[in-house]
């Protein structure tokens, strides 16, 4: 088995104002190649943080984090992130925004008219082609969370971090992003880390889901396989019994085993 | 900032005339898009715009929901300025002055001698030294704003000397003009720049320092060069800030400089009402007033039309 991502006894403490925060402790994790792993868990718990380790964004304050048999050190375009709030620039148009990332990764091999081709592929594959030339403020916060993903397809990533994707967008959009969003997967075989606190998301996404302990000091709680074949499809998963059952579990995980006290 | 205060100053004699309350939203409406009273028959147009289906009846009243007040206003004051001009002997009433005003504008660029010019080339001379005193302090202020934002060891060298010499008149710092330059034309021209680079550096480190963490981000993970940061991250989104102290600094290079210029004499605006005063031509110094204040409006008006073009929706 090789893992792209290895996350081995990493602790991430924060000096803040009232004090030291430990917000992770002990997290072991092994993200294999071509795998699509999701963390769940309470608000508030480190799911952020996590990702943010392996994007490189923060550094570890005990443990080791290496990608691809290397230390992670800091943030790189191997490791696409689609953030949030998508985090688009605002003065640039679609186009520009992706084509940013594209330049980034393959401006020095590759000659101008290539470099577009690149970006038009990739507003083409989560269809927003016709948007190319609006600005973000233009356009709905579902197709700019398009946009936010066709920019980090577009850099070809080995990796690709998503922090709730989808989170702030209502149901019907979010139902026909993941769709989207399985068929880009499809296509690319990427390795996929992804926030998520939609249970049915998890399910219906990952190979793997990782459920996360209640902080301070959160660690991995228990990580569940899901054994559905892919591609996927909600309308039969929703009368397939593996389905329920991972579902059941992880339900039972969050409300059960992690009830969170009412703050 | 004065012609707002103003312009909702006029606007509440409006609104007793008229009850309904359809009259203040109009009212309202038409404070918000654009406290300029100049501007009245544009803002009629764009009501109009607004409703392209609404009956003749409908717009005409709409029309005079947005004229009518600032009219009223208008006369208001015209009104009282006249009754105050019949109490006193020396001061000018509205007709007198409109008389002395357009005599005044049909010749404005005449030139007998360098003490007597027309209006015009004083308007114009008060504009240039707002111009290259307020161009250098933007030379100056916007990369020190971007040096101050970007290093806190700047900003904390640097931000006891700008809050000391801030609230400061800029005047004071005329004899110092007068001393260095040994002239009264770039003296003033510097009392222009030491009052227009405060609000220059502090708006521009103001919106270095508020970049938002996830712009930066992305040019993290992007591994975006020095220069594509601040080409395409830093400067952009720092430009409303500048744009916003670039107004500011406009505004009070424009107050600061009639006075400034009352001090040193020469061609100018604030020379020309002190010219005035000597000869006791009091209508010309009201209309000299309004002239600074249309000028000014005028270039505030101009730069919030930048600042819009700038302005990325509301992300
Ligand atoms: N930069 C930081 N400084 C201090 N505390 C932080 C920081 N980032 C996150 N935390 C704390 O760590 C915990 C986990 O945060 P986060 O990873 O954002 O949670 P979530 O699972 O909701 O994404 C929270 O209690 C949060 O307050
Ligand atoms: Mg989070």
């Amino acid at each position: 088995m090789n893992a792209i991502v290895k996350v081995e006894n990493v602790g991430m403490t924060f000096d803040t104002k009232k004090g030291r925060f430990v917000a992770l402790q002990n997290v072991n994790l092994q993200i294999r190649q071509g795998e699509v792993v999701s963390l769940i868990g309470h608000s508030g718990c480190g799911k952020s943080t996590l990702l943010n380790l392996i994007a490189g964004l923060t550094l570890p304050t005990s443990g080791a984090m290496i990608c691809n048999g290397r230390e992670i050190a800091g943030p790189g375009p191997e490791r696409a992130v689609v953030f949030q709030n998508h985090s688009l620039l605002p003065w640039l148009t679609c186009f520009e925004n992706v084509h940013l990332a594209v330049e980034r990764v393959f401006g020095a091999k590759e000659g101008k008219d290539k470099l577009k081709a690149r970006t038009n592929a990739a507003l083409e594959m989560v269809h927003m082609s016709h948007a190319a030339q609006k600005m973000p403020h233009e356009i709905s916060g579902g197709m700019k969370q398009r946009i936010g993903i066709a920019r980090a397809f577009a850099m070809e990533p080995k990796i690709l971090l998503m922090d709730e994707p989808f989170g702030a967008l209502d149901a019907l959009t979010r139902a026909s992003l993941q769709d989207e969003l399985i068929g880009v997967m499809e296509k690319t075989g990427a390795t996929v880390v992804m926030v998520t606190h939609d249970v049915d998301e998890a399910v219906l996404l990952s190979d793997r889901v990782v459920m996360m302990t209640n902080g301070p000091a959160a660690t991995i709680g228990e990580i569940l396989e899901v054994k559905l074949a892919k591609p996927r499809d909600r309308l039969q998963l929703a009368h397939d019994p593996h389905f329920a059952e991972c579902r059941a579990a992880i339900l039972e995980f969050l409300y059960q085993k992690q009830m969170k006290k009412a703050a | 900032m004065s012609t707002a205060t103003l312009t909702s100053g006029l606007v509440t004699v409006g609104p007793d005339t008229e009850a309904a309350p359809e009259t203040r939203d109009g009212v309202t409406v038409a404070k918000q898009e654009a406290p300029m009273a100049a501007a009245t028959v544009s803002r009629a147009a764009a009501a109009e715009a607004a409703e392209p289906s609404a009956s003749f009846g409908e717009r005409c009243s709409a029309f005079l929901r947005v004229v009518l007040p600032p009219l009223l206003g208008f006369a208001f004051i015209i009104g009282l300025w006249a009754m105050v001009a019949m109490k006193s002997t020396d001061f000018p009433g509205p007709a007198k002055t409109l008389d002395a005003a357009i005599t005044l504008f049909s010749d404005p660029f005449y030139q007998n001698g360098p003490n007597d010019q027309g209006i015009g080339w004083n308007i114009l001379s008060s504009l240039k030294r707002v111009a290259v005193g307020f161009g250098v302090a933007a030379l100056v202020g916007i990369p020190m704003g971007f040096i101050i934002g970007r290093f806190a060891f700047m900003n904390s060298m640097l931000e006891p000397i700008i809050s000391i010499l801030r609230p400061v008149s800029p005047l004071a710092w005329l004899p110092i003009g007068l001393m260095v330059f040994k002239a009264a034309d770039p003296a003033s021209t510097w009392t222009i720049f030491i009052c227009s680079i405060w609000p220059m550096i502090l708006n521009t480190a103001q919106g270095v320092q508020r970049v938002p963490q996830d712009y930066l981000n992305v040019a993290r993970v992007l591994n975006l060069s020095e220069f594509k940061i601040i080409t395409k991250i830093l400067f952009p989104s720092v430009l409303p800030y500048m744009l916003t102290g670039i107004r500011l600094s406009i505004g009070t290079a424009w107050l600061v400089i009639v006075a400034a210029e009352m001090l040193t004499g020469g061609v100018g605006i604030g020379f020309w009402v002190w010219d005035e005063w000597n000869n006791l031509k009091v209508e010309h110094i009201i209309i000299a007033i309004f002239v600074i204040g249309i000028v000014g409006l005028v270039l505030e008006q101009f730069l919030l039309l930048i600042a819009r073009r700038f302005s990325y929706g509301n992300n």
